[in-house]
């Protein structure tokens, strides 16, 4: 099988490209970056990320597939990227700490360069006893900060985590680390992202911010450490699908802060259905509150991103729309970033 | 020290199988301590057995005896005879414990009443917290004290990672997050900057997965005969 290379590989020394990805040419360029987020299947089903890819085509710039997100099995995010590559998208491959040791982080991302990806992701990854294998033995050989070190050290100085020099081509990654700036302890996050930074982190996507002056704040903290102009900082975010997922993260999602008045704005838009149990609503009376609280999520997606574009150093945003890949659409083109720039 | 807590009656019953003549040997150190194995656990557990076995009409002769330590050849050396006399030997020693018992009588079946948990403290009566992984090249002097080792349920050297909320980790609201604690500590002695820096990969070899551990002190040896 032929898996598709890029064409012109741009090599740094040239024209000061990392690693030529789209990502880093629009942040390079100075355009507003939109990634998106694709969770790959729980079986071996090609053509679900076939058919999720279709539905981000053309919509962003990126798109991060994720590595056994909440601990449960998936599709591997290699595999799974080697595909979307085929189907015409670019992956932004993520790497847990948790599944894997530094021999195999390395090996794999080895792999993963010479399949042709080019963005990667560096996470610790959730704990085991969130998701389908609580039994399981984690590994945490390594820590996030420690594998962006680690792959731009295999990147930019063509050695081994153990200091070992390699020949032959380096995996040139542009590479990636996430950011929590609501978890605690809030006064230690943008310090944390320094770590990050230092460490070579190129972007950085966060956690989702509903809460914009809350994520102003930190962003005025980031912009006095001077991150913002040495990394391309994506803030998350994710369309809300009903009050109850609003009041579930709130409630339940360490370092997401949800605002009362966009879970009012949620309820406000189920009014027609208000005051009526369960038993009362037919099924297409269900169908249709859910249609108006999917409306009202986007409306509020695109707004979030409005505001966070307005916030001096956000480079772009990182589309978060778990299991409803559809949505990306409508958010991309309410926010006027459609169509995305050809570089 | 090792904190341990007992099997159920069950699964010891069941880890007994056939064997007649029982000799329960507790130990008089850390088990003790922690109430899973000393010498009242020893006597309960034996006197819990003989009524156990007796009311499934099958009751077995069973005896206790306690050790100053069970991983300590010569405090195993008092018990040798009541070893001797039994088809099977139950500690309540910590897992090294069951270990030196099975090292030190070669002829004699052992099985463990206890599940070894954690090296620990108890934090308040009736309490016990883990405290030290062990891993062989202790951090504690770069993190005021507590254990990311032992005590972030990922180990992390640059956290505290996205999941620290309210003081507690993202696994449980009753596991305090390592990481917090270690900010907060290093925020009450002014050494904050510690955390600026990047703690590199940590060497695992002097932990487990360097393979099994030995220390060897030549200053400490007794002399061999060819000496």
């Amino acid at each position: 099988m032929n898996f598709p290379t890029m064409s012109d590989e741009p090599s740094v020394a040239a024209n000061g490209y990392l690693t030529g990805s789209t990502l880093e040419r629009v942040l390079k360029a100075g355009h507003f970056a939109i990634t998106a987020e694709l969770g790959p299947p729980q079986s071996a089903d090609g053509e679900v990320i076939r058919q999720k890819t279709a539905l981000l085509q053309g919509l962003c710039d990126g798109v991060n597939i994720t590595d056994n997100q909440t601990a449960i099995v998936r599709m591997s995010s290699i595999g799974a990227g080697t595909i979307v590559i085929q189907a015409g998208l670019e992956p932004i491959i993520q790497m847990t700490c948790r599944d894997r040791n530094r021999l195999a982080i390395q090996a794999d991302l080895l792999g993963a360069y010479a399949l042709g990806m080019r963005n990667l992701l560096c996470l610790t990854g959730d704990h085991q006893t969130f998701g389908n294998h609580p039994t399981a033995k984690n590994v945490h050989d390594i820590d996030s900060v420690q594998m962006v070190r680690m792959v731009t050290d295999m990147r930019d100085d063509c050695i081994f985590q153990c200091g070992d020099k390699f020949k032959g081509q380096e995996p040139r990654f542009f590479i990636g680390a996430a950011a929590a700036p609501f978890a605690e302890p809030t006064e230690f996050r943008p310090y944390r992202l320094a770590k990050k930074v230092k460490a070579g982190a190129n972007f950085i996507q966060t956690q989702l911010v509903y809460d914009v002056p809350a994520f102003a704040r930190y962003m005025e903290k980031v912009r006095e450490l001077g991150l913002h102009e040495q990394t391309y900082i994506l803030a998350g975010v994710g369309p809300l699908k009903s009050p109850g997922m609003a009041r579930y993260m709130k409630n339940n999602v360490p370092g997401i802060l949800v605002p009362d008045e966009l879970i009012d704005r949620m309820s406000a838009a189920s009014k027609p259905w208000a005051g009526k149990s369960k038993d009362e609503l037919t099924p297409e009376d269900k169908k249709a509150r859910s249609a108006a609280w999917k409306e009202e999520g986007i409306q509020i997606c695109i707004e979030l991103i409005q505001q966070l574009r307005e916030i001096e150093g956000v480079a772009g945003v990182h589309v978060m729309a778990i299991e409803w890949e559809s949505a990306v659409k409508p958010i991309v083109e309410g926010a006027g970033l459609y169509p995305r720039p050809e570089v | 020290m090792i904190i341990a807590e007992q099997k159920s009656l069950e699964e010891i019953k069941t880890l007994i199988g056939k064997a007649e003549n029982i000799l329960v040997v507790g130990c008089g150190t850390c088990v003790t301590v922690c109430f899973a194995g000393g010498a009242r656990e020893a006597a309960i557990v034996a006197s819990s057995l003989r009524m156990s076995t007796k009311l499934d009409g099958n009751g077995k002769n069973v005896t206790d005896v306690t050790v100053q330590r069970q991983c300590e050849w010569e405090y195993l050396d008092q018990i040798t005879d009541r070893v001797a006399d039994v088809d099977l030997v139950l500690s309540l020693g910590c897992g090294i414990g069951v270990q030196a018992i099975a090292e030190h009588f070669p002829n004699a079946w052992v099985v463990p009443g206890l599940n070894t948990s954690f090296m620990g403290m108890p934090s308040e009566q009736g309490v016990w917290d883990e405290r030290c992984a062990a891993c062989g090249d202790c951090i504690l002097g770069l993190t005021g004290g507590i254990c990311p080792i032992a005590r972030c349920s990922k180990s992390l050297l640059n956290g505290p990672c996205g999941g620290s909320e309210e003081g507690h980790c993202e696994i449980s609201p009753d596991v305090p997050c390592a990481w917090q604690l270690i900010y907060d500590r290093l925020s009450s002695v002014n050494k904050l900057d510690t955390l600026l820096e990047i703690q590199p990969p940590k060497n695992w070899r002097t932990a487990r997965h360097g393979g099994p551990r030995q220390i060897i002190r030549p200053d400490l040896r007794l002399a061999s005969e060819e000496d």
